[in-house]
């Protein structure tokens, strides 16, 4: 691949500012990539050479493994470092570990980190590109695009859809990429949950409130629904997750009484029987599985794009065909 | 300590008096020998030309942290003098919130014993509230203020507990100190790193809303009036704040109240971008918020300008915006930062900006000082109004660099600070 400046630009921190242009080229180039992973030999030469870091500061198995495969399936080096067992459990500071990888000469680095701003911060500071898998409570682009891609799929575009996002908005990165992204396309979003767990002046974040899942049911064409994490159940903001479950659990009976039939996205790991019933999870109105394997084309077309990778020339580079 | 300065044909402003106009200032044996129209130079009298500059009582900061014991790689006391005598401080209070902090007479005495080595800007210890800060018991105040100490603050922290708060404003009225407090409700703010509100909510930072603060100065202001104890509130940011000091004020409550700088220039949208030096707390609020502490100086609700001068190493702020400390440098950028923004934008006038530098300050902690009536320490600071120059925190005495300032045009900055009559900077 020749070594073009990037049309994302050098990183990929947030949904934010991107603009709906470069938005729709990501989830354009991730079309050709999404056959890669139905290949008998799941295996191109598109980031031959190129060596990435995947640096987890928090725990994750489902980007961790999803970024890996995006890699691996276009052929770069990868080296997995996480928070346990690295120098960082030693105390080195986040600058001082960015700057040992770039004197290693890596190309590009992946980062969960669980401060917000972190992916930022490290992009400030190295010149190999960054992609955030996650900092803090600010954003979780690729989770955000994947959504976006999942959405466009299956209700055939983005403009004027109606989306709400339901739950914990407050701690959530997914929210945030998810409101950028899906606004910057032209949707109109809604959130919804206990009061206690949106953030502040979600109006001026553009977003209709809900505060009963019942009228965001009547309102959404697509519901993204987020994991309630038992920690906030402990911390307070919510009483019981039974009571959580009744209130704001997406349930088949909710979903019946819709006036259209609704799509139901959740980024996962879920908590079956808290923010989502396992007859939702597993019925007709779930694209949970698409968003799985779409996030390895979207990944695949974030890491081609960060690397000078033209959009146009995705599906030649695919087959090899630039070197 | 017994040379004489003359400080010739400036202008000579100093509201304790409602001086404003050109005069001549002899300073003479430690002290204000006279101000007057035109002095001749006596023998051997060091003459200072300060035609187009102002000749003020000399600026006190009732709020900086020097870090000293315990955190000598950020300031040391010797540091922190330097910085505010070249900011054009004579006086500055030391907040204790140091590692050990300054709770008991001994460490007050080594703060003031290190104060007066450094022999720049007076230093004057404030003690702790509480027994090592825990926020438990009272501290031993009345040998605190035997040792120097001005007033006492549990500052960095709040006093949450409002029977402690009580029994300090009883006690601290035998030595006729103020309690000086940083108000703020932990339960609403401790997992906070800025100002609550559409900042926050959009870079996903934990917020303090203004409610952790305003409910600790409602809480003080009527343990105040309950009391009849003096409480000084610390860098009050909020709008509803300011209205609550205003009308205890009127009440005759007896409160004194603090802006800081920053407050009165930046808001809660510096931190886009995750800047940590424009991390601090109290946090940048927002613009209404900053447009009324503004009016709170305006109409002397808040009487006092402070700066909070709070130095960390640039590691500390080189972090995650989570993970850096609170707490930007003020002292060598506050008189020029409240020039240009402040008094240059026509929210206060410049009898009135040294009024709440200087005299009222004094006043507020019972400090020698802020008066140039003949007799009064020689502290004078004399500063050139219409000098530009840009903020280089390189150039800073502090060791600190962390401020929100760096690169600014300002308009305004010190030529001369006289402490007892010593030159201890100039430009």
């Amino acid at each position: 691949m020749s070594e073009a400046a990037s049309p994302l630009g050098k990183d990929l921190v947030g949904l934010e500012g991107l603009g709906g242009d470069r938005i729709r080229m990501i989830l354009d180039t991730a079309e050709p990539f999404k056959e890669i992973s139905e290949r008998r030999i799941k295996k191109v030469p598109v980031l031959r050479g190129k060596t990435i870091v995947n640096l987890f500061f928090e725990a994750s198995t489902r980007t961790r493994v999803s970024f890996e495969f995006a890699e691996k399936r276009l052929s770069a080096d990868t080296v997995n470092i996480s928070s346990t067992g690295s120098s960082v459990a030693k105390g080195e500071t986040l600058v001082d570990t960015a700057r040992n990888l770039e004197a290693m000469r890596i190309d590009m680095v992946v980062m969960r980190h669980g401060s917000s701003g972190a992916a930022r911060f490290l992009a400030e500071r190295i010149p190999s590109s960054v992609v955030n898998a996650g900092d803090g409570w600010h954003e979780h682009p690729t989770q955000g695009l994947l959504d976006l891609l999942t959405i466009r799929d299956h209700a055939g575009g983005i403009e004027g859809l109606k989306v709400c996002i339901v739950g914990d908005i407050l701690h959530s990165r997914v929210a945030r990429s998810n409101i950028y992204g899906l606004r910057a396309l032209g949707a109109e979003v809604a959130v919804c949950g206990p009061r206690t767990l949106m953030p502040p002046v979600p109006e001026e974040l553009g977003c209709v409130v809900f505060s009963r899942l019942e009228e965001a049911i009547e309102w959404a064409d697509v519901l993204n629904v987020l994991r309630l994490q038992l920690e906030r159940m402990e911390a307070g903001y919510v009483p019981s997750l039974r009571e959580y479950n009744r209130i704001w659990g997406v349930s088949t009976k909710r979903l019946e009484a819709a006036p259209k039939d609704l799509l139901v996205l959740h980024p996962g790991p879920m908590n079956r029987g808290v923010e989502i019933d396992s007859d939702v999870a597993d019925g007709e109105h779930s694209v949970i599985l698409n968003q799985v394997t779409n996030g390895v084309a979207v990944r695949m077309a974030v890491l081609y794009l960060l690397a000078g990778g033209q959009p146009e020339k995705a599906e030649a580079a695919k087959q090899g065909g630039e070197s | 300590m017994s040379e004489k300065v003359l400080l010739k044909g400036g202008r000579v402003v100093d509201p304790s008096r409602s001086i404003d106009g050109t005069h001549d200032v002899l300073l003479a044996g430690g002290v204000v020998a006279r101000v007057a129209p035109s002095i001749d130079a006596p023998e051997g009298a060091r003459v200072v030309e300060c035609a187009g500059q102002v000749v003020c009582p000399g600026l006190i900061d009732v709020h900086v942290h020097l870090r000293e014991p315990g955190e000598e790689h950020k300031e040391t006391i010797a540091t922190g003098a330097a910085a505010a005598a070249a900011g054009g401080f004579t006086s500055i209070c030391a907040m204790p919130n140091t590692d050990p902090p300054i709770d008991d007479p001994a460490a007050v005495g080594f703060v003031a014993a290190e104060g007066r080595a450094a022999r720049l800007a007076r230093v004057y210890p404030v003690g702790c509230i509480s027994v090592g800060r825990a926020g438990e018991r009272l501290a031993l105040v009345g040998e605190m203020v035997d040792e120097g100490a001005v007033a006492i603050t549990d500052d960095g922290s709040p006093v949450m507990d409002s029977g402690l708060m009580r029994l300090a404003l009883e006690y601290s009225q035998a030595f006729g100190i103020p309690v000086a407090d940083h108000p703020e409700d932990l339960g609403l703010s401790a997992r906070g790193h800025m100002n609550e509100g559409i900042v926050s909510a959009r870079l996903g930072l934990a917020g303090k809303p203004n409610a952790s603060e305003d409910i600790h100065i409602v809480r003080d202001l009527l343990l105040a009036e309950l009391t009849g104890g003096h409480i000084h509130l610390q860098h009050v940011s909020t709008r509803f704040g300011v209205e609550a000091i205003r009308q205890a004020k009127a009440r005759g409550v007896r409160v004194t109240a603090e802006a800081s700088p920053h407050h009165l220039v930046l808001t809660h949208e510096e931190v886009d971008g995750y800047r940590t030096e424009a991390k601090m707390n109290p946090p940048l609020r927002a613009a209404e918020d900053v447009a009324a502490v503004r009016a709170g100086v305006a109409d002397g609700t808040l009487d006092t300008i402070a700066t909070d001068h709070a130095p960390h190493h640039y590691d500390e702020k080189e972090a995650a915006f989570a993970d850096a400390p609170n707490g930007i440098v003020g002292l060598e950028t506050a008189l020029g930062v409240v020039l240009t923004r402040v008094v240059g934008e026509g929210v206060i006038d410049l009898p009135t900006m040294i009024e709440r530098m200087s005299c009222q300050p004094a006043r507020a902690f019972g400090l020698p000082g802020g008066t140039l009536a003949d007799g009064a320490p020689a502290d004078v600071t004399v500063f050139d109004p219409e000098a530009r120059w840009t903020v280089d925190p390189k150039a800073f005495r502090s060791k600190s660099r962390n401020t929100p300032f760096a690169g600014w045009e300002l308009t305004g900055r010190p030529t001369h600070t006289i402490v007892g009559g010593r030159i201890v900077w100039s430009a």
